[in-house]
């Protein structure tokens, strides 16, 4: 009888089914389809490094430059030759369409006050995400605007400075956005599908999923914290196929800030778009509409999910995925009740 | 004996340089170049048949030459060059006819298929890098990406009923470099180059120099299948306008149709619809397999094509008459080649024989 998977200390209750087969040992290779495409990123991932390396050794200097007489303050020089260099497209983005410079030097300073100041983000379990290698975090979503995703970001930018940027996956309606798309895509963005995000974490990077989508994102405030069904697994298919490590994440504070009241379901169905919220600043507010509340945020990364020991051939066992699916839901849930119940009020 | 090769769109940048290219080779007997429009370059080996690929004698030409290679790179990619209704005539039926013609051909051993990777569409959700199992997504929405499956549904047709021949389809990005001229390169070679506003796709090209030899090893091989050729990285729209040296300028409306009716009007190079989408999507093929299975490694990225071409620009901006620097490259073309012509007479080289015996009054070079 095949021991618990959730015996690794995973607290998701995966129960494996006795036809599962499992690996022998940890360095048995898999089979040569996945053996191939692993080889390949690999491969595409020196080459990524090494090219960046080359383009950025490409860039011109910063001394080659004259430097003018009232550009003596070095912050207002840094500034001038970061606006020419930018004109004159002389950066460095990889091939995801990932802006490292725009990210660190423009987006990330701005929204670091979000972050600090406005909702005093607060991480906890950080020491659950792999250091290194691929990851999937599997995240609650909610709060009408996707906030949660950038500050998803910035935790795992601030708490775990080892790993590369987390790319999220976001779902199709962003990219027909003008604007928001393509700034999404130079922040390391990309599209939900499967296709992406085994790219992603077979080239070892870390990925990052809500697998409840607009359903999480847009459901009434009187719902909130009660996660919705989490799509149908295609994010744990994806894990088994890469053998990445799946991390849950449960995000408190998103849900209050802008409180959901009602739903005018037929402008959502002019604009386009899954829903269309009204707030308490909104739409009576226009624009000003559009400022979250200060609320009080607490992100908790939940013990992994290894599912490096299962075969690959388990991603099409439905039953597998489900449990999986359905015991990373419940450690989200788990932890979204305990954070709520620690939390003093809405706002601190 | 050496290859036999037959080779459709001489007068096109991809089939023009390929039988520059092939004309050097030794191992290559016989080159023959089919095109209703005159060749890219006067050739010294060729034999330029002036026919429409859709006339009925060309089954005819393929089997009085008994070639055993067959490169389809008759595909207008264009527009405006010569309108959509014969554009879709000389892609479609074109390309149905040349296949035709295949799969009559007995001698044939191998037929190499310039595709475009306008398969993949540009749509909203597509994935950041396409594979080339990954199949069209959604119906296409331009007359090229049509005409392009078309072409890879004969291709796959004739695959299917002539197995003994190993067809390769190549899946072209962009062509970018310092020479070639198409609609992209018109396109960023503009002094204000028009994008559309709140739009800055991934976009990805594969250097002339790169698309050429890929092209002259699908003739000297025969490894089967689909590839994209493409270079390793991609670029934002954005930076590559700026690479170029070029202004940037988003004016265009948020609306992919309304912006393909307008660009139209506005006193820009006209943009041919399926750019207008690819300026608002975007799209980025995978060259693993190009480098695992075909065995070719890109020698130029994305950043080095652009590099080239604002070079080029730069150079041309510098050059005070390119018309009689042209013409007199031109001018010393022919000198070289009758030089080179009276010395061969002379000697006991066998020349290329004048192709008179060809059916229906078609001219040699």
């Amino acid at each position: 009888m095949p021991d618990r998977t959730a015996g690794r200390g995973t607290g998701a209750r995966v129960i494996p089914l006795a036809h599962e087969q499992r690996r022998k040992a940890r360095k048995v290779t898999p089979n040569e389809v996945a053996a191939r495409a692993r080889a390949a990123a690999a491969s595409r991932r020196q080459a990524r490094s090494a090219r960046r390396r080359a383009d950025v050794a490409r860039l011109p200097s910063e001394g080659a430059r004259p430097v003018y007489g009232a550009l003596a303050d070095p912050r207002l020089r840094k500034a001038a030759s970061f606006a020419r260099r930018r004109l004159e497209g002389q950066y460095v983005v990889d091939e995801y369409g990932y802006d490292e410079e725009l990210v660190e030097d423009v987006m990330a300073p701005l929204l670091d006050f979000l972050y600090e100041s406005y909702w005093r983000v607060e991480v906890r379990g950080a020491e659950n995400v792999p250091k290194h290698g691929p990851a999937l975090l599997c995240a609650n979503h909610s709060g009408v605007l996707p906030w949660d995703g950038v500050m998803l970001t910035l935790a795992v930018r601030n708490e775990v400075p080892s790993q590369p940027v987390l790319r999220l996956l976001a779902a199709d309606l962003l990219w027909r956005i003008p604007f928001l798309s393509h700034w999404a895509r130079k922040a390391g963005i990309t599209v939900a599908c499967d296709a992406d995000a085994e790219r992603l974490l077979l080239e070892g990077e870390m990925v990052g999923t809500f697998p409840e989508g607009f359903k999480g994102i847009g459901k009434p405030f009187s719902e909130r914290y009660r996660l919705q069904r989490f799509g149908r697994g295609g994010y744990v298919e994806v894990a088994i196929r890469t053998g990445a490590v799946i991390v849950p994440v449960g995000i408190v504070g998103a849900e209050e800030t802008y409180p959901m009241l009602g739903d005018v379901k037929i402008l959502a169905r002019l604009l386009g778009t899954p829903y269309f919220p009204v707030t308490p600043t909104f739409p009576l507010l226009g624009p000003l509409g559009a400022i979250p509340l200060p609320s009080k945020w607490i992100i908790e990364f939940g013990p992994p999910v290894e599912t490096e020991d299962l075969m690959p051939e388990a991603a099409q066992d439905a039953m597998t995925v489900f449990n999986i699916n359905d015991g990373i839901r419940d450690t989200i849930q788990q932890i979204l009740y305990r954070n709520i119940m620690q939390r003093r009020s809405w706002f601190w | 004996m050496g290859q036999r090769i037959l080779i459709t769109g001489t007068s096109r940048f991809l089939g023009g340089m390929l039988a520059k290219r092939l004309e050097s080779d030794p191992d290559v007997e016989t080159i023959i170049g089919v095109d209703t429009d005159p060749p890219l370059f006067d050739f010294e080996r060729v034999e330029i048949v002036r026919a429409d690929i859709r006339n009925p004698l060309f089954v005819k030409v393929l089997q009085t030459t008994r070639v055993d290679t067959v490169v389809h790179a008759n595909v207008v990619a264009d527009e405006l060059e010569i309108g959509r209704g014969p554009m879709k005539e000389v892609n479609v039926i074109g390309s149905m006819q040349v296949l035709a013609a295949c799969q009559k051909a007995q001698d044939l051993r191998r037929v190499v298929v310039r595709s475009s990777t306008e398969v993949y569409g540009s749509e909203p959700d597509g994935p950041a890098f396409f594979t080339e199992e990954m199949g069209p997504r959604g119906n296409p929405k331009t007359g090229y990406h049509r005409d392009i499956l078309e072409v890879e549904q004969y291709s796959r047709d004739f695959g299917r009923r002539r197995p003994d021949v190993s067809l390769c389809v190549l899946r072209y990005a962009n062509i970018l470099g310092n020479t070639v001229d198409n609609p992209m390169s018109q396109y960023l070679g503009q002094p204000v180059v028009p994008t559309l506003l709140g739009f800055d796709p991934r976009i990805q090209f594969i250097h002339e120099d790169d698309a050429v030899e890929v092209l002259v090893r699908a003739v000297k091989s025969d490894v089967p299948g689909i590839f994209n050729v493409a270079a390793d990285d991609a670029i934002y729209l954005s930076q590559a306008i700026r690479l170029a040296g070029r202004i940037h300028a988003p004016v265009l409306p948020p609306s992919v149709a309304l912006a393909a009716r307008l660009l139209g009007l506005l006193p820009f190079v006209p943009v041919p619809v399926n750019l207008v989408r690819y300026l608002a999507y975007g799209r980025v093929s995978d060259n693993t397999r190009l480098k695992t299975v075909f065995g070719y490694e890109p020698r130029y990225t994305v950043l080095d094509a652009i590099h080239d071409f604002a070079l080029k620009k730069r150079a041309e901006r510098m050059r005070p008459e390119p018309s009689e620097a042209d013409w007199e490259e031109d001018l010393r073309r022919f000198i070289d080649r009758k030089l080179a012509e009276t010395t061969e007479t002379a000697g006991p080289d066998p020349a290329p024989t004048p192709s008179g015996d060809f059916p229906g009054g078609l001219s040699d070079a």
